[in-house]
């Protein structure tokens, strides 16, 4: 019963199963055969109302995850070991809340309000992804999470530039388009450390030991037999299962972390000439369910940093609404004068 | 004299899944009408699947005189770009 899309893990669409095409009303199957045939669905053209509810809980999730995705990496604003990877990072977490923007408004366009999403993430009512859960206790994590976890959702949301909803799909073109920085500049910091002293490539050694296999759960429980997944590929807007994305993953990681010397922490991973792919071990999905379940190291901290950061800009957004309404009563002013 | 019909800015959508473009302007007494003729002055070649139409005087500008403060910042933030980070050569699909 499981679907994720790194970012937005385990989205309920509604479906107790798939119904065939003669189960479906004139407006459905009209629906589904402009989506069979690659055509893009729009803000105002007809949906299901399960496909718009979907959307908006996948989309938003997204939201969630790129919004909440700063706060692990502001902890090492502060404490970058250059002023240039300070900057570095900054524009990076000023990306993310750009990628936030570009997702809520996509929700948007679905016919929920900005507030109502807010206050669902707020009130711990909506998910983000489970990846951010977890602490960034040394510097070489910032270069772990640029690597990995920008790294993963990449690999997601390449397909997801094709997906059925245009709003979605643009807005996920211009994603790709500036993550491929977050990727970069993560590797980079792991190059640097792995070329530095014994002790810093042991801190990256560390990052990738603690990040690995929470990125590897990033990508959701198999999901062979979930209706949802069924439902979303149906829909375009899951275009591939999760144990496909994550072999791609793993397969170009492998590589990626033999370059700077260090080994990925499972000893079940070897190369499967057979399958042309890397085996690895298994996952520990009671963790990836106990910290979605909230008990992860830091799904406490990281909502009451959001909901504080929330609270405490409310003065200067009733500021500037109050300024925005002065100005407009002086305009309207003349008017009823004359 | 009677009162001059609005402009309209005309957007064009012009395959399914791209984002509407701007393409051009023309007067209309109501919405409708200027749908109505952004069909007839934009599209003849079949060049759209979508029209949007917004009065002109609801869309807020900057001034080319604002370019410099604009858009000059992002100049010294060239780490923005992934081209920054030189990959080495034996490091793929980074």
């Amino acid at each position: 019963m499981e679907k994720t899309t790194v970012y937005a893990q385990m989205v309920e669409t509604g479906a107790q199963r798939l119904r065939s095409t003669h189960e479906l009303s004139s407006e459905e199957r009209a629906f589904q055969e402009r989506i069979d045939a690659g055509v893009k669905i729009e803000p105002r053209d007809w949906m299901p109302e399960a496909y718009r509810k979907t959307l908006i809980r996948q989309i938003s999730q997204h939201a969630h995850s790129e919004i909440v995705g700063q706060l692990p990496e502001a902890n090492w604003v502060t404490r970058a070991p250059t002023l240039q990877r300070k900057a570095i990072l900054l524009a990076k977490i000023q990306d993310e809340a750009g990628h936030g923007l570009y997702l809520y408004s996509a929700a948007e366009t679905l016919g929920v309000s900005r507030d109502e999403l807010l206050g669902s993430l707020h009130s711990g009512k909506a998910k983000y992804s489970s990846i951010f859960n977890y602490p960034t206790l040394n510097w070489a994590d910032m270069g772990a999470i640029g690597w990995l976890v920008d790294g993963s959702a990449i690999i997601n949301q390449i397909p997801l530039c094709r997906c059925s909803y245009g709003p979605y799909s643009r807005a996920m073109i211009r994603v790709c388009k500036e993550e491929s920085f977050h990727a970069r500049q993560g590797y980079d910091i792991m190059m640097a450390l792995c070329k530095g002293t014994p002790e810093q490539k042991q801190m990256a050694q560390d990052a990738l030991n603690r990040w690995w296999w929470p990125a590897l759960m990033m990508f959701g429980p198999p999901d062979a037999d979930s209706v949802n997944s069924a439902q979303s590929a149906q829909w375009r807007i899951k275009l591939n299962s999760n144990d496909e994305l994550r072999q791609r993953m793993v397969d170009q990681t492998v590589p990626q972390a033999e370059y700077l010397g260090l080994s990925i922490p499972d000893p079940d991973l070897q190369w499967n000439e057979e399958r042309g792919h890397y085996d690895h071990g298994p996952i520990d999905w009671s963790e990836f369910h106990d910290v979605l379940k909230g008990n992860g190291p830091c799904n406490r901290e990281r909502l009451r940093t959001r909901v504080k950061a929330y609270d405490d800009g409310r003065w200067f957004r009733d500021a500037l609404v109050a300024h925005a309404d002065k100005q407009a009563a002086r305009a309207d002013a003349p008017r009823q004068a004359a | 004299m009677s009162k001059q019909w609005p402009l309209w800015e005309v957007f064009i959508r012009s395959q399914h899944g791209l984002a509407h473009k701007h393409v051009g302007s023309l007067h209309a007494s109501d919405a409708q009408m200027a749908i109505n003729h952004a069909r007839d002055v934009y599209t003849r070649r079949n060049e759209g699947v979508g029209i949007w139409v917004v009065k002109a005087a609801d869309i807020a500008s900057s001034s080319p005189g604002d370019k410099g403060p604009l858009f000059d910042p992002s100049n010294s933030k060239v780490y923005r770009h992934p081209t920054f980070f030189p990959m080495p050569e034996e490091v793929k699909n980074l």
